[in-house]
């Protein structure tokens, strides 16, 4: 009976086919990119670090600890590296760029991808380079050039193409120059105080069990002051990193199912709508309530699982093409693979959807009169709001709430998640109640009858609005939060291009160039907006305590990061415009060399280390320890292009320490820009050069890229909103089908009814627009201060394009899909009679 | 009397060329003004086509129909429902309410679509006449079928038609209700001095009008 019964009609269910397929290719897209990721990760762990174990600290390694690792390790490789200049002699380009000095068979997992592939052997035996790919394009230098590094050139062999553990994006902000350790010396630019990374890469025995000596070398190095990773910590690391986009996917791809369980939930009730009549039929011939039920059930979940089946075929297409366009800014290759547990949990999902949200609709079938059958009137779908009502909404609950944990694998993100998509979806039900009142109440009677027809439609028996309203709006609130949020971000990092603030930093400057640097910017008419001393030193005891103390002190809870990390710190008398004082009191000078030493450190820096006012800090000055007290908290923006410190030592103390300077200065041109760099690079090769403007556009490509992929995937939540609007539509089209026929017998115009369509959905797009900027402005500003930590203010512009724009879509799709009702001849008025 | 209703030569056919079905075929007949008039006559002989192409509700295969001085033949669908709301009122078997819209609307609806302002007092005043009064903000879904069809009346009337096409008016009702439905129709059309043209099976309502038409297969039958 089921399947004789859906032969007429199966046409009206592929609204409800489009939305379960759209929901469930999301789902499955996403869920099986982020298994295929986190496979990848785990199966190319060692080659994203390219050894076993890494060893990472502001110094060589010395022999004692050295041996800690090498007693373990068949072979070994060294690495040091850190920013510089380098300077291509055949076009006279510099650029700031990660010098990476290496010495031994590093790779041991995976490869230095070069052209020619020889190259990356090649190089470490003679004064030879490698240089990235695309900076050699950037710049026109080919294969046998020379690369000025520091004092000494090299020749080009090789094109970087691939770095174990480095994206796209990784190289376009530091492009990558291999050279031989051997030659380092040579270049002049390790210099006191410069900031030098160095790192030895440990390649262990295979057949060794390592672990428990591991673990011990480990604390030993931790405890000298030194990184150290394995391939765990990095699967880790790696996997930490993409967590948060994979999540937000996973957000949107949910909320792609739960707009498609709003298009099942609307779409089955118009086809079991249209089925009132025969259910009505059947119950005078004898069939009971459940039986009606069962066969409609059986109809859902068959075309539930033609949907979810279409939605898994649109899954697996996602995902082959979602590593396609992640790839610049995934550090390694993907090869797809068809995640099969991700396509049975959509076919089950797709079914279980459409089944449970089907009831909804189905269970009003039990209130269906065998009168019905007899008597024509206007009966319709009646939902009780009794027992088993709310026993399929507390089902479909549940349900949703283990779709959320498999995807999130954690109980309360799960519940946080649903709770705030549910949370968005009650507010625009009551927003579009409130708003739907609203316009009733203030509707002028006075009016011409197209506009008040139209409007009226919004609120009479059967209207569609709050299911318009509610599902236009969460599409909204979806495209403009992401697009508001985007444009913040970009925003943020732009803000220091323009052209008023510093776009250019000068580092590493020696103090016997400073003078000779001042000049040279002078001389090329540039402002010397900031010049800074820095001083790099360690943190050993905080009142009195040294990091072994507190960590055996259980009432102390410091960061790891405290006692390791070193510190650059600068000294002056006055605070600059990016600080103000919030707590005690800054005192600038330091008078007599006996005077107790007060600095004054950032309020996070305080809050994070727990640490007061008077507080005792003891530093180690390269040698010379140097016990201060906390005399001031500071309130200092990071975001203004400035040198800012944790750490402010007042004028008096530390004029003789070693230290290197930084001058800010602000380029308008870009040639201007060229010829100071080169001038720069040429006479002070140890100097580095930050140009703003390059990593602003770095930064928003990355950003660019990022928003794409998020954008793709938002496509399919707005997707779905749109076939749950069309769905919502094609009922309300039912609906109006028979009224326009009827205006159409008695007189009304094609005009007419054009107007009184477009008036009627003019009002619904503008509603749910309305409603979902709304949503959107609150979940952006709360975004915005509790995660990126900036205030939001709503652009009027932007709101009136999404509002206009939203509405003149929802009028186009209403118009488009009315057109047979406009064309539907007066004729059938009778012929439904006959 | 001047004729308000003029059918010539008129044939209906529906199909293609190869698959072509005649419903109508070489209908002649006219109508005076403030006549009425029955079709009657079997299932399936074209009563309720002919009814809908003398509203102007479809077109002629060939054939003419000229209603109230204006050839129909040569309007368009808009120009038609001018026509129709200027001309024309129409009661239907099933009452055709607007369901969205309650009772007074409905029969305010062909006033308003001509444009007319003051819309509300002359709807009252025709609910009034068919007993409705207290029942105007009622939606269709709280009336009864007769109650329905006092509403039908009431809206075919309001825009004060020269010509009112009912199919089988009363095919929906019990016989008691029909009879009282009947009536009124027939006092109401009195009153206006409007021309009826009623398809209906009932012979006894068909005696009652000044001219019967007989269809069968297509065709009038004398």
């Amino acid at each position: 009976m089921a399947w004789r019964d859906s032969r007429k009609s199966r046409g009206k269910l592929l609204l409800f086919i489009a939305s379960i397929s759209l929901g469930i290719g999301a789902l499955v897209g996403i869920t099986s990119f982020r298994e295929n990721l986190m496979d990848e990760i785990d199966g190319q762990a060692k080659n994203l670090l390219g050894a076993d174990v890494s060893v990472r600290g502001k110094a060589e390694l010395p022999d004692s600890l050295f041996f800690q690792m090498s007693r373990l390790s068949k072979d070994e490789s060294n690495e040091v590296y850190f920013a510089s200049m380098i300077r291509f002699p055949s076009t006279d380009g510099t650029r700031l760029v990660q010098i990476r000095a290496l010495e031994g068979n590093y790779p041991y997992y995976g490869d230095i991808e070069t052209e020619p592939r020889r190259a990356a052997q090649d190089f470490r035996i003679a004064q030879k380079a490698l240089v990235d790919e695309k900076l050699m394009l950037q710049f026109g230098v080919q294969l046998g050039d020379s690369i000025k590094v520091g004092n000494i050139s090299f020749e080009i062999v090789g094109k970087i193409q691939k770095i174990p553990g480095q994206s796209d994006v990784g190289s376009s902000v530091a492009p990558v120059v291999y050279i031989p350790l051997k030659y380092l010396d040579e270049t002049g630019l390790i210099q006191k105080g410069s900031i030098i990374n160095y790192i030895t890469y440990f390649q262990f025995h295979p057949d060794i069990d390592t672990t428990n000596v591991f673990e011990e070398s480990r604390n030993i190095l931790e405890q000298a002051g030194y990184d150290v990773d394995n391939v765990e910590d990095r699967k880790a690391q790696t996997g930490r990193a993409f967590r948060d986009l994979s999540s937000f996917l996973e957000l949107i791809a949910f909320a792609a199912l739960l707009l498609g369980c709003l298009g099942v939930s609307s779409s089955i009730y118009v086809y079991i709508k249209s089925k009132v009549q025969i259910v009505a039929v059947l119950r005078c011939m004898g069939m009971q309530a459940k039986e009606a039920i069962n066969i409609y059930l059986i109809q859902v979940g068959f075309f539930g699982l033609i949907g979810a089946s279409i939605g898994c075929l649109l899954g697996v297409v996602i995902h082959l093409y979602l590593p396609e366009i992640a790839k610049s800014f995934i550090p390694f290759d993907i090869q797809p693979t068809i995640y099969w547990p991700a396509i049975i949990a959509g076919l089950v999902i797709g079914v279980v959807t459409s089944i449970l949200f089907g009831l909804l609709s189905l269970i009003g079938l039990r209130k269906v009169s065998p009168l019905s059958a007899i008597r024509f009137g206007y009966e319709s779908l009646k939902l009780k709001l009794d027992l088993p009502f709310f026993t399929i909404i507390g089902s479909i609950l549940i349900f949703l709430y283990l779709i959320m944990f498999w995807q999130l694998k954690d109980a309360l993100d799960a519940l946080i998640n649903i709770s705030i998509l549910l949370a968005a979806l009650a507010l625009l039900y009551a927003l579009a109640h409130g708003l739907n009142a609203l316009l009733k109440k203030l509707l002028p009677k006075q009016m011409g009858f197209v506009w008040r027809q139209g409007i009226s439609n919004l609120y009479r028996p059967n209207n569609q609005t709050v299911i318009l309203v509610t599902t236009l709006g969460l599409s909204t609130a979806f495209l403009a939060m992401l697009y508001f949020m985007q444009g913040l971000l970009v925003d943020r990092v732009s803000i220091s291009g323009k052209n008023e603030r510093p776009n250019t930093i000068l580092f590493d400057i020696q103090t016997n160039q400073k003078e000779a640097i001042r000049t040279l910017t002078e001389e090329y008419d540039l402002p010397v907006l900031q010049e800074v001393p820095v001083v790099t030193m360690r943190l050993l005891e905080i009142n009195n305590q040294t990091r072994d103390q507190a960590d055996a002190d259980s009432t102390v809870d410091l960061p790891k990061w405290a006692f390791n990390r070193e510190y650059r710190v600068t000294y002056r008398d006055t605070l600059i415009s990016s600080e103000t004082i919030s707590q005690g009191t800054w005192q600038g000078k330091l008078k007599n060399p006996d005077d107790s030493i007060f600095v004054s450190i950032s309020d996070g820096y305080a809050e994070n280390l727990g640490l007061n006012i008077g507080d005792q800090l003891l530093f180690n000055v390269q040698g010379a320890l140097i016990k201060t007290y906390i005399g001031s908290f500071r309130e200092v923006d990071w975001r203004r292009v400035q040198t800012n410190f944790l750490v402010l030592f007042p004028t008096g103390v530390l004029e003789q320490a070693p230290q290197f300077h930084v001058l800010i200065t602000r380029i308008n041109q870009n040639d201007v820009s060229a010829r100071f760099q080169q001038a720069i690079v040429r006479q002070h090769p140890n100097v580095s050069i930050i140009d703003l403007e390059l990593i602003l556009k770095t930064l928003e490509d990355l950003l660019s890229k990022v928003a794409f992929v998020i954008q793709f995937m938002a496509l399919f939540s707005i997707g779905t909103g749109l076939i749950v609007m069309i769905s919502a539509i094609v009922l309300s089209k039912f609906q109006r089908m028979r009224e326009n026929v009827l205006l159409r017998t008695m007189g009304a115009s094609k005009a007419q009814l054009w107007k009184i369509i477009a008036a009627e959905y003019f009002f619904l797009g503008g509603l749910g627009a309305l409603a979902g900027l709304f949503l959107a402005v609150v979940f952006t500003s709360l975004l915005g201060y509790f995660i990126f930590e900036f205030t939001y203010v709503p652009d009027l512009l932007e709101i009136m394009g999404f509002f206009f724009g939203i509405t003149a879509l929802t009028v186009c799709i209403g118009l488009l899909n009315s057109r047979t009702i406009v064309r539907q001849s007066p004729l059938t008025i009778l012929r439904n009679e006959t | 009397m001047s004729e308000i209703l003029k059918v010539k030569s008129l044939s209906k056919v529906y199909g293609s060329k190869t698959n072509a079905l005649t419903v109508l075929k070489d209908i002649n007949f006219s109508v005076l003004k403030g006549e009425s008039v029955a079709i009657i006559g079997p299932s399936g002989s074209g009563k309720t086509t002919l009814l809908g192409l003398c509203a102007g509700l479809d077109r002629v295969t060939e054939g003419e129909i000229i209603l109230n001085h204006i050839s129909l033949n040569e309007l368009n669908e808009d120009e038609l429902a001018q026509v129709r709301n200027q001309n024309i009122g129409f009661v239907f078997q099933n009452f055709q309410l607007i369901p969205t819209l309650t009772a007074l609307e409905n029969v305010q609806v062909p006033l308003e679509l001509r444009g007319v302002k003051n819309t509300m007092e002359p709807s009252i005043a025709l609910l009034e006449r068919v007993g409705l009064g207290a029942r105007k903000n009622h939606y269709p879904s709280q009336l009864s079928g007769g109650e329905q069809q006092r509403v039908a009346i009431a809206r075919a009337f309001s825009n004060n038609p020269e010509i009112l096409f009912a199919d089988e008016p009363t095919g929906n009702l019990d016989e008691e209700t029909g009879k009282s439905i009947e009536a009124l129709l027939f006092e109401i059309n009195k009153e206006k001095g409007t021309t009826l043209i009623i398809v209906t099976h009932d012979l006894e309502l068909a005696q009652k009008t000044h001219q019967i038409i007989k269809i069968k297969g297509g065709t009038i039958i004398h």
